[in-house]
Formats: C-alpha cells, sequence, structure tokens
C-alpha cells in the first residue's frame, strides 16, 4: 500500500501491518456484539466482554455456552479454558518486549492472537514493540467500537433464528478451529473432542460436554508426543502473502516464537 | 445477576492467564509440556464448540438448518475467506434453509 503522507510511524511495516490487521479483526466484532445480544447477554455485559475479558474465542465461548442453556459456570469454565494459551503467548512476549511497569499491565490485557502473531513475525526488536502495540491498541479500540455497534443492531433485530445468527456462531467457531488444522494431527485432535462432545451431550447438562472435550484433548496433549507449538496459531496470519517483504509460512506463527526463546536466540 | 457474577469471573481469569506469562519466571511455562497441552486444548474446546452449536438443542442432539451453515462456512473457509465473510455464509445458509422450510 503506497503511504502518500508519510508519518514517521506509519513508516513501520510493523505498523502498517498492525493497523491493518485491527481493521480486519475489529470488523467481527460486529458479529461478536451481535450473537452476544442474541444469546441471552444484555448490551453490557457484552461490553464488559469485549473489555475486560478481551480475546475472541473465549468471549464466543462464553456465549456460545450461555446460547446453548449451559450453566454460568460452564461459560466460565469453556472461556478460562480456553485463555490458557493466551499465558503462553505473555511469556513468548515478555521475552521480546521486556515490558516494565505500568506497561506490563497493559501488555498483558492485550496479549492476544492477532497482537502476538504481528510482533513475533517480526525480527527487529523496535519492530516487535510496534507491531505489538500498533495490533493490540488498534484491535482493542475497534474490537469495543464495533461490539457496540453489533450490541445495539442484534437487539434491534427480532428473532436471531430468521436471520440465521445461529448458524452465524457455529461459522464463527469453524472459522476460529479452521487455521489451527494443519496437519493430520490437529485434525485428528478435532474430530475424537468433536465425537466425545457429541457423545456426552445427551448425558450431562449444556455446557459440560465441552468441558469434558477440553479434558479429553489435554489428556491427548499430555500423553503423545508432537508439536509443542500445534494449535497455538494465530486466528489470522498478519503476513500472508500480500506482504512479500516479511517472513511468510510458519516463520511467522507463535508458536515459532517459543522455539525461539527456547533457543535462547530471539531477542 | 449471578450471570453476571461467572462473567467477572471468566474476566478475572482470562486476565490472570495473560498476566502469568509476563510475571512468572519464563523457566516455569517453557516446559513444552505445557504449551503443547495449551495447543491440543484450543483446538479440542474449537472443535467442541463448533459441534454443539450445529448439533445440541439443551440435551438433544438436532439435525436441522445450522448444518447447513457448517457446510457453508466450511466451503467460504476453503475458498479462503475473511472471517467475516465466513459469519455471514453461515447466517445466510441458515436464513435461507429456514426460508425453504427445513427448520
Amino acid at each position: 500500500m503506497p503511504i502518500i503522507w508519510p508519518p514517521k510511524l506509519l513508516r513501520s511495516p510493523a505498523v502498517r501491518v498492525g493497523l491493518s490487521i485491527s481493521i480486519a479483526t475489529g470488523l467481527y466484532g460486529v458479529s461478536f456484539g451481535a450473537l452476544s445480544v442474541t444469546s441471552g447477554l444484555d448490551f453490557w455485559q457484552t461490553m464488559a466482554l469485549s473489555f475486560l475479558l478481551f480475546s475472541g474465542g473465549s468471549q464466543f465461548a462464553f456465549i456460545g455456552v450461555v446460547a446453548g442453556g449451559g450453566s454460568g459456570l460452564a461459560a466460565m469454565g469453556a472461556a478460562t479454558l480456553l485463555g490458557m494459551r493466551n499465558g503462553i503467548y505473555g511469556m513468548q512476549l515478555n521475552v521480546l518486549l521486556r515490558p516494565r511497569g505500568w506497561h506490563r499491565y497493559a501488555a498483558a490485557q492485550l496479549t492476544i492472537d492477532e497482537s502476538t502473531a504481528t510482533s513475533t513475525g517480526q525480527t527487529d526488536p523496535a519492530e516487535q514493540q510496534r507491531g505489538f502495540w500498533a495490533a493490540g491498541i488498534g484491535i482493542f479500540v475497534l474490537w469495543n467500537l464495533f461490539t457496540a455497534v453489533g450490541a445495539l443492531a442484534g437487539s434491534a433485530l427480532g428473532d436471531p433464528k430468521q436471520w440465521g445468527l445461529d448458524g452465524a456462531a457455529v461459522a464463527a467457531f469453524l472459522g476460529l478451529l479452521w487455521p489451527r488444522l494443519k496437519g493430520r494431527e490437529p485434525v485428528a485432535i478435532a474430530v475424537v473432542c468433536a465425537l466425545a462432545t457429541v457423545l456426552a451431550v445427551p448425558f450431562v447438562p449444556a455446557g459440560v460436554p465441552i468441558l469434558i472435550a477440553a479434558v479429553v484433548a489435554a489428556v491427548i496433549g499430555w500423553l503423545s508426543h508432537g508439536r509443542k507449538d500445534e494449535g497455538l496459531e494465530p486466528d489470522i496470519d498478519p503476513y500472508t502473502e500480500r506482504h512479500p517483504g516479511h517472513h511468510t509460512g510458519k516463520g511467522t506463527n507463535a508458536g515459532d516464537g517459543i522455539n525461539g526463546t527456547n533457543a535462547g536466540g530471539a531477542k | 445477576m449471578s450471570l453476571w457474577v461467572w462473567l467477572l469471573l471468566a474476566c478475572l481469569f482470562a486476565y490472570a492467564w495473560k498476566l502469568v506469562g509476563y510475571l512468572l519466571p519464563a523457566s516455569l511455562l517453557q516446559d513444552p509440556k505445557i504449551s503443547r497441552i495449551a495447543g491440543t486444548m484450543t483446538i479440542g474446546l474449537l472443535a467442541s464448540l463448533t459441534i454443539v452449536n450445529t448439533l445440541a438443542t439443551g440435551q438433544a442432539l438436532v439435525l436441522d438448518a445450522r448444518l447447513g451453515a457448517l457446510a457453508a462456512a466450511a466451503a467460504a473457509l476453503f475458498l479462503q475467506a475473511p472471517f467475516l465473510v465466513v459469519v455471514l455464509a453461515g447466517a445466510g445458509a441458515a436464513a435461507l434453509l429456514r426460508l425453504a422450510g427445513w427448520n
């Protein structure tokens, strides 16, 4: 993209990538907002999730369990288990960015798939900083803005089923899962967990089958020996072929940053 | 009211996960087993959430228009559509199938 008026910050490739991923990610805050209010949460509960929880997968998980008639406890459980990967991202980013003082607490809140991927896809430490903060702050602002838009639009829709909003939820979860299904092993894990879920649905209260699947997945992870970064792929890879100047493909995913930190050569 | 309590607890735990990576010594979290479990659990949870939202109505398994949403979303993802288009494809398929009479 040609920058005709180049303020200094916009000359940074990481900032430009961070801003474009902010727009792409922020926009689908509309679908979260609309689905959340039609799942039975009110406007302020919806906004609290985007502002305080701020992790797309966990937010969709919370409202998905509530929409299915699950308890608040099960919704919290699913959201919390899905948030575990952010702890791994935080560890990687702490090594790369070394935030100090209050920056560390702000960085923690902005630690999500997209900001991690934008930062770890850069090699220059200054660019890693700019990429993280540009993507993190940009997504935080736009995600909350568009959640509000979606929540207001969703409450005006009437019967959500007529608009296929339950189908939208199905699509959203598949869309979050899809980029992580690279190779035979993650597909096998997904199939086994989906089967475990279907088998459990008739026998346990709504919401609990999801937690059972999480336990099955954890046991698979514990017992088997595969890539240690399996599944830790960002929802969106910000460095697609549209940015040929950067790394592409595997080298940019968040998991490879773990390899980098293990080797002690990340910084 | 009680949903608020669980919701705020979920927000608290989400932040705790994020912060733990910054505060704990890296050596504690560098155990490859831990990051592997975080990864397999992410896949398992998303697969489970996908199938529950497709097939479950309470404790019953139901085949309805949501199955069409799943197929449409998969097609859109296969064609490398952006996330928002995938979501719209799912909604559109379910809405159209209902309009055609398949609840």
